[in-house]
């Protein structure tokens, strides 16, 4: 009974289904039959080498990249379904709320750190002003969704603690500033599905002990799916529900943190047949 | 302009350096003039002649030395470092000052330009510069919202300009069609235009589109040339109307049933008039242009328009469509290219291809440039430095242009980034100067 | 039959004249991602030292053609690479690193200043030449048309031919070139294994300006015609023609440039003479839409 019930759970929870994901580029295979499954409320770890072929399923999965072969599931939890691969990049997260960071952060540099904010809230905000027709005479509608827009910029600008520095210019902040507020850009278009680049490169131990603890408590108050790419273990590893293990655009594992980390396959995979080189762990 | 940067070159003694540089100088220089200022082909008849200018040209080599020489002493005094220093802090000062005072700024130039014609210094010469002016600030801020917001590049802007004015010319002079309904009409046109060839080329990259553009403002310009029975051609379209006062005219006398400036309001006639109506004209369209850029910059396809400047991957990974975003600047900017084109038809009264070349656009998107990507108060500047500057030169006409093209290069090199380079947030958490962090000056 | 055959040579003659241009263009544009918009005044401003070279060299009194071609070719390359060279040092290099669109402004402002210049100095007049090759070769006769294809003609295309020759060598042989392409991929790299990027910058510079005088060059003997606005409208057509080839690959500036010419000859023999510009844009929209790369440019993965 319990089982059954965990069961239907797990179904119901999929969220994005990935199947037979192929790349190509030229000669190049970038991934290979990829197939995996994230869920909501859960921390879906990519990880892999260098070159394995992590942020191309993110753009695959983003829009960027359109698979060679292969089908992106999404399964909207209010929405209802959507084939990623046949949408068109921005219309992945206008209608599939999928927000994403990237590697190399994408701020706007030259705008202030809450008008970043203002942004993501893009598509909500033209419809209130009626495509700018009703912003242009200043009308008490958009006037109003644009205080909601600010209400939820500040909420999210306090949960990275980034108040203070609310209008500075997004490119002067510091690394670790500029990497929680693209994820706090990312979690202001309100995704179903938060795709994490890298989030924890580049930050001290401190910083990251910090980000562990906003994407869980994003995972547990926002009921949302995180996919995450990581290199940093102690991130990966901490807080992560479920694993998928990527080598050569191959998946060579998938599992909860327990069983990947006693896989040997990924440990050859990281270690090497025979010459140690444990940099990446 | 590295060797001085050059650790082992500057190891040198200064005059050692000073004297070699001149020496370069004075060969290259040498070599650049033979063929044009030493040497001169001359039409004699039918057959071309040489003529020689040594002396000119050795006149140049002494002043291009000179002019070298007294860079380099200047770059060498020993307070170079850090008063290059100061001086940047100056300007960003200055810059940050005018961004923070805007409206009083902005309250006060309207002003002026309301005061302008009835002062006692100003005569139709100076209303007329003043319109020519408010022109190029409309046009300017038109294109600053494609180039400087949407950082779209337009080489072809004019074409639109080209639009507006052939439409009323065209509407005017065949269906008769008064001025103030031609108006929204040329603005629609020249916006369907930019929407039209917007809609292929956005997707493209910036250099492409740049080139796209350019050809669009030549295919324009040699359709308006060559389509003689519909646009009249090279010879262009003269006996424009000029637009009335709500229906009264400007002329001495009114024809049957129409009222004449001078008589509705019961004042002698003056040809003055209209050239003040024609003023008045210009900056109510250019103040319209100015308030609606900067409405728009605080609301939702503004803000979008900088953030795909900044960075197009960032706004589709936020689900912006940056097709359609684009293609509202690129018409929007193409609007307001129009108005200012049926504006300029009936100032004129003649509309020809020769208006519209590309040393317009070139000019127009020199002004957004310079005058601080973006910024609205420094394409203003901008204009008064490109356009009118050389209007008190016309003495030395011929040249006019060329000193023009280097000035443009002159200012391009000493200021990159334009005389505003200042950016005023859309929207603020914390009042200014109040609570919260303030961004420390990166210098 | 006869009269496209004619078309044909026309178009190639005038094809190889835009690609040596082109090629200019897409130099510059690998290596530091520029538009150099003044590059049409370099070919002007070669075509003009080659106007005054044959006049020196008439005031000579030297008549010997294959002589007077040389000096030709050899003066205007010289001098126009040092107006390349020049341009470069003043208007572009103190901008390196500043935003795209000052240097973009930088190089109208120059083309604006040169333009000026040549008319200040030689005169807003036409200069016309007398022709220095003349006759031909007849190719064929039919329907009462002849083919005539010109020792000019031939004389451009095959100089053409040999330039693209020496120009490939020096790019993929020689060290200038290997330098130039290692600029090309990654000039802060190339800095740091010893290559000297403001001097390559500069090379490439010198080395397009004195293609672009070769086809001011060859448009003086081949119009016998020159006047201080030609080039911008060859300036735009070369520029077309690089990004129609696909902007940074040398055999797509050539093979653009013989397209644009192509189309302009057909365009202007069957349709209408006036609208001959306007075919070669509308081409270039239509290719940049289809197939944005240019037609060997390498397509291009977006980094994200």
């Amino acid at each position: 009974m319990n089982a059954m019930e965990a069961m239907l759970n797990t179904e119901d929870d999929a969220l994005l289904d990935v199947q037979h994901l192929t790349m190509r580029f030229g000669g190049l295979t970038a991934i290979d039959d990829l197939s995996f499954t994230a869920r909501r409320r859960e921390i879906t770890s990519i990880i892999g080498p260098n070159g394995a072929g992590k942020t191309t399923v993110f753009n695959c999965l983003t829009g960027f990249y359109k698979p060679t072969v292969g089908c992106l599931l999404l399964k909207h939890p209010q929405k209802g379904d959507y084939f990623l691969e046949r949408m068109e990049g921005f219309r992945i997260a206008q209608v599939g709320d999928v927000g994403r960071t990237f590697q190399n952060i994408r701020l706007f540099p030259k705008m202030t750190v809450l008008e970043n904010l203002i942004i993501a809230q893009h598509n909500r905000l033209m419809k209130a002003s009626c495509f700018a027709l009703a912003g242009l005479f200043g009308l008490p509608r958009y006037r109003e969704a644009e205080k909601a827009a600010v209400d939820k910029a500040r909420f999210w600008l306090d949960r990275v603690g980034l108040i203070p520095r609310a209008d500075w210019e997004a490119g002067n902040l510091p690394y670790g500033d500029q990497r929680r507020l693209e994820i706090a850009r990312a979690m202001c278009i309100d995704p179903c599905l938060l795709c994490l680049d890298e989030p924890a490169a580049g930050l001290n131990p401190r910083e990251s002990l910090d980000l562990n603890e906003l994407l869980l408590s994003i995972r547990d108050e926002q009921g949302i799916g995180i996919l995450l790419i990581e290199h940093d273990m102690s991130v990966v590893m901490g807080i992560s529900d479920h694993i998928v293990v990527l080598d050569h655009g191959r998946k060579i594992s998938d599992g909860d943190p327990e069983f990947v980390r006693n896989d040997p396959t990924v440990i050859r995979a990281y270690l090497g047949e025979e010459e140690g080189d444990d940099d990446h762990a | 302009m590295s060797e001085s940067t050059n650790p082992i070159r500057a190891a040198r003694s200064p005059l050692k350096t000073i004297v070699i540089d001149a020496c370069l100088t004075a060969f290259v220089v040498l070599i650049l003039a033979i063929p044009f200022i030493g040497l001169k082909s001359d039409s004699v008849g039918t057959s071309l002649q040489l003529v020689t200018r040594w002396p000119l040209m050795f006149a140049v080599i002494g002043a291009m030395v000179a002019g070298r020489v007294l860079l380099n002493l200047w770059r060498m005094r020993p307070s170079a470092a850090p008063s290059a220093k100061g001086g940047k802090g100056v300007g960003a000062t200055l810059s940050a000052w005018g961004g923070s005072h805007i409206k009083m700024i902005g309250v006060v130039a309207f002003v002026a330009a309301v005061a302008l014609p009835f002062m006692p210094f100003s005569n139709r010469y100076v209303v007329d510069i003043a319109t020519t002016f408010l022109i190029y600030v409309m046009l300017g801020w038109g294109l600053n919202i494609v180039v400087g917001l949407a950082g779209l590049l337009d080489l072809g802007y004019v074409a639109f300009y080209a639009v507006g004015a052939y439409t009323y010319a065209l509407i005017a002079t065949q269906l008769g069609w008064s001025f103030w309904l031609c108006l929204p009409l040329a603005g629609l046109f020249a916006a369907m235009f930019g929407i039209m060839l917007g809609f292929p080329v956005l997707r493209l990259r910036g250099d492409y589109l740049a080139i796209v553009t350019l050809g669009f403002g030549e295919i324009i310009r040699i359709v308006l040339t060559n389509w003689v029975d519909f646009t009249k051609g090279p010879d262009g379209i003269s006996g424009i109307p000029r637009p009335s006062f709500f229906g009264a005219v400007f002329s001495r006398s009114a024809p049957e049933g129409v009222t004449t400036f001078a008589d509705l309001f019961g004042i002698a006639y003056s040809s003055q008039h209209r050239v003040i109506f024609l003023y008045f004209l210009i900056l109510a369209l250019a103040g319209v242009t100015n308030l609606f850029t900067l409405r728009m910059r605080r609301l939702p396809t503004g803000r979008a328009w900088e953030a795909l400047r900044e960075d197009e991957i960032a706004c589709r990974s936020l689900g912006i469509n940056p097709t359609n975003v684009k293609l509202s600047a690129f018409a929007l900017g193409a609007m307001f290219a129009g108005f200012a084109g049926a504006f300029f038809s009936t100032r004129q009264g003649f509309v020809s291809p020769e208006s519209f070349t590309f040393i317009e656009s070139a000019i127009i998107l020199a002004i957004v440039v310079l005058g601080g990507m973006g910024s609205q108060t420094g394409v203003v500047l901008a204009v008064f430095a490109l356009v009118i500057l050389p209007e008190w030169f016309r003495e030395f006409e011929q040249y006019r242009m060329f000193l023009f093209g280097a000035a443009m290069v002159l200012i391009m090199v000493l200021k990159p980034t334009g005389v505003m380079g200042h950016r005023e947030p859309t929207i603020r958490l914390h009042p200014p100067g109040k609570p919260g962090e303030q961004p420390e000056v990166v210098q | 039959m006869a009269y496209f055959i004619q078309q044909l040579i026309n178009g190639l003659t005038l094809g190889a004249i835009y690609g040596l241009i082109a090629i200019g263009y897409t130099m510059v544009y690998g290596i530091i991602g520029m538009i150099n918009f003044a590059h049409g005044e370099i070919y002007m401003i070669g075509a003009f030292v080659s106007v005054v070279t044959y006049l020196i060299l008439s005031a000579l009194g030297l008549g010997y053609v294959p002589l007077v071609l040389l000096v030709m070719l050899m003066t205007s390359m010289l001098f126009t690479s040092v107006y390349g060279w020049s341009i470069e040092r003043v208007a572009y290099r103190p901008l390196r690193g500043a935003p795209k669109l000052a240097a973009l402004i930088s190089a109208i402002g120059m083309s604006i200043a040169l333009q000026n210049y040549v008319q200040l100095t030689q005169g807003a007049r036409v200069k016309a030449l007398a022709p220095v090759i003349s006759g031909g070769i007849t190719l064929m006769e039919s329907d009462g048309f002849t083919v005539h294809l010109s020792y000019l003609q031939m004389f451009i295309c095959v100089l053409t031919v040999v330039l693209m020759v020496g120009f490939s060598f020096l790019i993929d042989k020689t060290s200038l070139g290997r330098q130039q392409r290692a600029c090309e991929q990654d000039r802060t790299m190339a800095s740091l294994v010893g290559v000297n990027v403001d001097r390559t910058i500069s090379m490439t510079f010198v080395m397009g300006a004195a293609l672009a005088a070769v086809a001011g060059m060859m448009v003086t003997l081949y119009y016998g015609v020159v006047d201080f606005y030609i080039g911008f409208v060859a300036g735009m057509k070369a520029f077309t023609a690089a990004v129609l080839g696909g902007i940074g690959s040398l055999p797509g500036a050539m093979l653009g440039g013989v397209l644009i010419g192509l189309i302009e000859a057909f365009w202007s023999a069957y349709f209408t003479i006036e609208y001959k510009d306007v075919a070669a844009f509308s081409i270039l929209v239509l290719v940049l839409i289809f197939r944005p790369t240019g037609l060997l440019g390498k397509p291009e993965i977006e980094k994200v």
